[in-house]
């Protein structure tokens, strides 16, 4: 077992900051409305001297315009899971703890590389996602969570490299019951390592049964006792706006993070989107629709942000805008297009998926399509648009061998294309009336059969597709 | 212009065009036609550029041009698509001339929608060729189209009305057809060549079914033509009606 964990320590502020564009000062305040404290702050904002901890009005004083966004603790937890659900893409155990996500990732060693490999792949996954992270690897998740508050980038990868590791940590940073870590150093413990060589009925003596639970669960003892993270089956997700939006071209930097967000998503879930919802939020609880609509299930960020901002283009904005949400329900799987190894294509081609939806989202849903025919002989009822990947196989594909006499067919019968109707001869004294099907029998020949008109018994075999 | 400009200077700014410098190379793209083929520089349609083909009225023969090129094109794996068609593609005409359906992508755009459409789906570099009947195009619409074309290594065709025909064009082929009773094509211009002065005879009837037409043979049905000086079958006259 190899666990990573990922810190991360400005999960609040890293939420609010990738939304905008620009790195104007901004805090997170939190606290009761008359003694609001500043509990994050930006890097433009630190450079003026505002700090974690300082009174909202001090901070007032020392510098003249900056913006303060209350702290939202359940928006802290949204962008974990979310984070989670993207970690997910590693490892199908993934666990969340107080501001850390757990991975565990000796299983996926054959697929995504050792673990130098798939830290450089995760930073830049995360760094890309614009979250601050810490990271380090040992063999339980508690212990790298202890590792990764630490330093940055430690991994251990054995029992022994762990113990030694842990040994030095001071107290404080030790994530054990924080009785215990006050009431420790009182006694001249101040390091794991000195905790870890206590004996233990003492221990337990002094401190109950909590502590030592900890102390075995950290050094993997004990079953880490981990609820692990299983990702939403819908996406449902929300940007409130730090103003009111009265024009489209306002909203095109949220809408591209969002969909940005969902293209990792889906990729962390294997799984692809074809349809999903943009929600405009008004005052007074209004709401603008914008439905988007592909013709197959999608993952690619551009493709997802030019479908959505093409749809977005067209809508009249009825009031101003104060949030905007994705809502995906239908998440259906995804298979990539199949690409030739000798490309004829020019090299920065678009793939045609991605044309159609921008030729969809500007010209309308129903613009770009192909036509089928069908086995109606009325010229206006000959063709029809054919569905989206649907096969038409020729309708009026004829056998290459046939019967002299038709005979019975039996046997279990897999209808391919059919019925195609024959009803015909009546002026000259032989007519007939019989639906033509292509069957494939039991050993996978392909016969071209016909039953009496709306019955599917009594087969006459009259071809074979040889 | 008192002044004595020497002519390498002229040849260095590159403001002269020099007709020798485009060598006619041969190209990989055969209009399916030999006799169209044989005047042609390029041995069949230029690559990756833009093709004018221009018409005195609609079904002339205009689709029978380009039918064998769009066959043999969706048989490959980039779809071939039309963007707003004057009328409805018969699906069963064209599969009876070998287009495969599959391939073959029709978008509806309205008037103001087409030349932008068509300029996507050539520089998308993932159309083999793109078909398209703009109404309004002028000399740089039909530039970006050329430029379009070439960055994404396809075949563009554009079906204009012969009236243009007197405006310059930046298509490196344009062709006109002409009615019966003799159905020839005109090589208005081709790049790299000179057009020919005569015109490629031309019957697209030939392909249109395996007995032929025989018009010799077949009696011609008079009918009474009302006087309003605005009816007959013209150009474009189904879009506008689905425009009204």
């Amino acid at each position: 077992m190899l666990w990573a964990c990922l810190l991360l320590p400005h999960l609040a502020l890293d939420g609010v900051l990738r939304r905008r564009p620009d790195d104007s000062p901004l805090v997170l305040v939190d606290g009761p409305l008359n003694a609001r404290v500043v509990v994050a702050v930006n890097a433009s904002a630190r450079q003026a001297g505002l700090h974690i901890g300082q009174r909202l009005t001090t901070a007032q004083a020392l510098l003249a315009r900056f913006e303060a966004i209350p702290y939202d603790a359940s928006e802290v937890d949204r962008w974990q899971q979310f984070l989670a659900s993207m970690a997910y893409r590693y490892s199908s155990q993934v666990a969340l703890l107080p501001h850390a996500i757990v991975l565990e990732i000796s299983r996926s060693r054959s697929l995504l590389g050792e673990w130098p490999t798939m830290e450089r792949n995760l930073r830049s996954d995360f760094a890309a996602l614009g979250f601050q992270h810490r990271m380090a690897a040992a063999p339980t998740p508690h212990a790298a969570y202890v590792l990764a508050g630490v330093s940055d980038g430690q991994a251990v990868l054995t029992h022994e490299a762990m113990l030694r590791a842990l040994d030095g940590v001071p107290l404080q940073y030790s994530r054990l019951p924080e009785y215990a870590v006050d009431a420790l150093p009182r006694m001249g413990i101040r390091s794991l390592g000195q905790l870890l060589r206590m004996p233990r009925d003492g221990l337990q003596r002094r401190f109950g049964k909590e502590l030592l639970q900890a102390m075995d669960g950290l050094l993997g003892d004990a079953p880490a006792g981990l609820d692990l993270f299983v990702p939403p089956d819908a996406v449902d997700w929300r940007i409130e706006l730090s103003h009111e939006v009265e024009n489209i071209a306002a909203l095109v930097f949220p809408l591209k993070r969002m969909t940005g967000d969902l293209a990792a998503y889906l990729s962390g879930r294997d799984g692809g989107v074809q349809r999903f919802a943009l929600q405009l939020e008004h005052r007074e609880g209004k709401v603008t629709e914008v439905p988007i609509g592909m013709l197959s299930p999608e993952r690619n960020a551009e493709v997802l942000f030019e479908a959505a901002r093409g749809r977005l283009e067209h809508v009249q904005l009825p009031a101003p805008v104060l949030s905007l949400r994705l809502i995906a329900d239908d998440l259906p799987g995804f298979v990539p297009a199949g690409r030739d190894l000798f490309d004829e294509r020019p090299v920065n081609a678009l793939p045609f998926e991605q044309l159609r939806e921008r030729l969809r989202a500007r010209l309308g849903d129903r613009a770009v399509y192909r036509w089928g025919t069908t086995i109606d002989p009325r010229p206006e009822h000959s063709q029809r648009i054919a569905e989206q990947n649907e096969n038409l196989l020729e309708p009026r594909a004829r056998p290459t061998w046939l019967l002299e006499k038709p005979i019975p067919l039996r046997g279990e019968l897999r209808i391919l294309v059919g019925p195609e109707r024959m009803e015909t001869g009546w002026w000259d004294g032989g007519a007939m009336r019989r639906d033509y099907y292509i069957v494939e029998t039991e050993q996978g020949q392909r016969a071209w059969a016909y039953c009496a008109k709306d019955e599917q018994t009594g087969w006459m075999l009259h071809g074979w597709f040889a | 212009m008192s002044a004595v400009v020497a002519l390498s200077d002229l040849l260095d700014a590159r403001q002269i065009w020099r007709g020798q410098t485009l060598s006619p190379t041969e190209g990989d793209q055969p209009t399916g036609w030999p006799m169209l083929d044989a005047v042609l520089p390029a041995r069949g349609w230029p690559e990756a550029s833009l093709t004018e083909i221009l018409l005195p009225a609609d079904g002339i023969g205009e689709l029978q041009l380009v039918l064998p090129t769009l066959a043999r094109l969706t048989q490959g794996h980039r779809p071939v698509v039309l963007i707003a068609p004057p009328y409805l593609p018969c699906a069963m005409g064209w599969r009876q001339q070998g287009v495969n359906l599959q391939r073959l992508e029709i978008v509806a755009a309205q008037e103001q929608h087409v030349l932008w459409a068509a300029e996507q789906c050539l520089r998308s570099g993932s159309c083999a060729a793109v078909l398209a009947w703009p109404h309004q195009a002028d000399d740089r619409n039909l530039r970006r189209l050329q430029v379009a074309a070439d960055t994404g290594r396809a075949l563009a065709f554009v079906f204009r009305d012969r009236k243009h025909l007197a405006n310059a064009s930046p298509a490196s082929l344009r062709l006109e057809l002409a009615t019966p009773p003799h159905t020839s094509i005109w090589v208005r211009k081709c790049r790299g060549g000179n057009a020919p002065s005569q015109p490629v005879p031309f019957d697209p009837s030939q392909r249109l079914s395996s007995e032929g037409w025989n018009p010799a043979a077949m009696p011609v049905v008079h009918q009474h033509r009302p006087r309003t000086p605005d009816s007959g079958p013209r150009r474009n006259h189904a879009r506008k009606k689905q425009n009204a």
